[in-house]
């Protein structure tokens, strides 16, 4: 059972889906951090850009690695102009209110998908979907091995423009202390809202890396945003290296589980961690504070 | 007493609905916008009164769902006998649900999310487990008699829903002028004033939780004995959590009757959709998506805190227009 012919392939495609996973909670963790709350509608924005992801390979024709680029730039938007007009304002900054409002929203957007494209799950077929690499004894899926590599470029790139951009301190610094930041001329609302984007983007490149080996249907996401709740929360939430680090030990896992235990248990056994940690750690493995 | 005069009225008014017409049609849409009310009385009094954040009632609902079917299914236990146990069943997974988290000091965003995560846990387990029917569901056996909870009409179901939320309102009545109901304001308001001043804060939201899902539970057991299906994704399916927490928000969140009203309103709301739009998978919830944000923008307090609001405006017009000299 334990030899290394199947264990390390196992491990190895863990890592890759685990990549994925660090991506969407990267971009809750980074929206919890900011602005303190957990974005419920995070999980049905990423089946809208899964959808959109699916029309755009299909009526357009174009590749999701290519669609990628306007489709990131697309979703920044979408979610600036969220929370700056639906968000922010509807929620008078009570968090509280806020729960209610990404609830409404993620209710909203998922039934508007159901109702526009009903319950069907649709599948694209990319030429080089099933291609495989052999690493060693394991073979890995292409677009497997692409995304694992782009969610690490994707990473990098946040963490530099958090470290050395005028945006990214003031992030950081709204972060650590929004009165003060406010005091020195920051605009919180901008930077709340460019911190929503920027969650929001995390989420449209996820659904392109996902899109060419994954279906889609309207409640497609949920799946994953319930295992980036998990990571979030294990990570310490609002911790972006702790969300990396956790999402890629999120994917083994599930993937070893999966291996030993089968599809749905391995499912709960994800469920019943996300809930441990919660009750016995909520601060997280890298969190600062509960 | 007087207190208690508004809920005898609005209690009365309803029960003399069958009177007045033998309408299936409006009897169901009745029976359906009274089960959502009770529900989301459960919800109120822990989020509208004790300010926690519930986002998986469908946990206790579900649990009382199943607890009633199961036992009769595979045990042949007595229906009523079933939902009793069945409220108590939801009860208890409340203080467990409850005593886990409010021990460890989660609250906000946290409880809503342990509360979202145990309903999805219960929901897979359900949708695998054997005892549940799996994958099939759990049919309760056709047995039209009063032993059995089961009515060839629909009239002594609608007289035992509104029986049911007559009890929830007078709950809430009472605990609201109760020193527990006091707790359960101020923890709301300042969890750690309430708890210099010496109330067990903990124990309080345990207390409000335990009865929170014995409501949600009865609502469960209920939905059970009238569908006589059940299925995980009915049971412990987000929509019963999102119906429990729109109705009380819709109708004034930490009033006694916003559930009644909001549930009103919301289920209306989902026919008129019905009634345009043909029935269209989703645009009902996508409505209630809608009038959720709306209402958390527009009108913190409700339908309720509106009519207030609008009796209050119009006070005082007339007050200006009395006040006013003619010519």
């Amino acid at each position: 059972m334990l030899s290394p012919a199947i264990l390390v392939p196992a491990v190895l495609n863990g890592l890759m889906t685990g990549a994925v996973y660090a991506l969407i909670a990267l971009g809750l963790t980074l929206i919890y951090g900011v602005l303190h709350i957990i974005n419920f509608a995070h999980g049905a924005l990423l089946t809208a850009a899964m959808f959109a992801a699916f029309y755009a390979y299909k009526v357009l024709g174009l590749d999701p690695y290519l669609a990628a680029v306007p489709l990131t730039v697309l979703f920044f938007g979408l979610g600036y102009a969220l929370q700056r007009f639906v968000i922010g304002p509807a929620s008078h900054g009570e968090d509280r209110n806020i729960l209610l409002v990404t609830l409404g929203l993620a209710v909203l957007i998922e039934n508007a998908l159901l109702f526009t494209f009903r319950a069907d799950t649709r599948t694209i077929n990319l030429p080089y979907a099933f291609d495989v690499i052999e690493v060693g004894t394991a073979f890995l899926a292409v677009p497997r091995v692409i995304a694992f590599a782009v969610v690490i470029v994707m990473a990098l790139a946040l963490w530099l423009f958090m470290r050395w951009t005028d945006t990214g301190k003031a992030i950081r610094a709204v972060a650590k202390e929004k009165l003060g930041a406010e005091l020195s001329g920051i605009d919180v609302n901008h930077i709340y809202a460019v911190t929503f984007g920027l969650g929001t983007m995390c989420v449209a490149l996820a659904a392109c890396l996902l899109i060419p080996t994954y279906y889609v249907n309207p409640t497609a996401g949920n799946a994953f945003v319930l295992i980036a709740f998990t990571i979030v929360v294990l990570g310490g939430m609002g911790s972006v290296a702790g969300a990396l680090i956790a999402g890629l030990f999120v994917g083994v896992v599930e993937s070893l589980s999966g291996l030993y235990l089968g599809e749905s248990l391995g499912q709960i056994g994800i469920f019943v961690m996300f809930i441990l940690v919660l009750l016995f750690c909520p601060s997280g493995l890298f969190g600062e504070r509960a | 007493m007087r207190a208690f005069a508004p809920i005898a009225v609005a209690v009365g008014l309803l029960a003399a609905v069958p009177l007045i017409t033998a309408s299936n049609v409006v009897l169901n849409f009745l029976v359906v916008a009274l089960l959502t009310a009770l529900v989301g009385q459960g919800w109120n009094l822990l989020g509208g009164y004790g300010g926690q954040y519930s986002f998986g009632h469908a946990a206790f609902f579900g649990t009382g769902a199943y607890v009633t079917a199961i036992l009769q299914v595979r045990y042949g236990v007595n229906a009523w006998l079933g939902f009793v146990i069945g409220i108590a069943a939801g009860a208890a997974v409340g203080t467990f649900i409850g005593a886990l988290s409010f021990r460890s000091g989660l609250k906000g965003s946290y409880f809503a999310l342990v509360t979202l995560a145990f309903a999805e846990v219960l929901r897979i387990i359900a949708s695998v487990a054997p005892i549940t029917g799996a994958g099939v569901g759990t049919l309760i056996k056709l047995d039209l008699r009063p032993e059995a909870l089961q009515f060839q009409s629909r009239v002594p179901f609608y007289w035992i829903i509104l029986g049911l939320v007559a009890v929830s309102l007078l709950i809430i009545r009472i605990i609201q002028d109760s020193r527990f109901g006091a707790y359960l304001v101020a923890l709301r308001e300042n969890e750690d004033a309430a708890k210099a001043l010496g109330v067990n804060t903990t124990l309080v939201k345990l207390g409000a939780m335990t009865v929170s899902a014995a409501i949600a539970a009865a609502g469960g057991c209920f939905y059970a004995q009238y569908f006589l299906f059940l299925d995980a994704g009915i049971a412990y399916g987000p929509w019963i959590s999102i119906e429990a927490l729109l109705a009380p928000i819709v109708g004034g969140i930490g009033t006694v009757f916003g559930p009644l009203i909001g549930s009103l309103v919301i289920k209306t709301l989902g026919e008129l959709t019905k009634l345009v739009a043909g029935d269209a998978p989703g645009l009902d919830l996508v409505i209630y998506g809608c009038v959720l944000i709306l209402i958390v923008a527009f009108a913190p307090n409700g339908v309720a805190g509106l009519l207030l609001k609008a009796r209050r405006c119009f006070a005082v017009l007339k007050s200006l227009r009395s006040e006013q000299p003619h010519g």
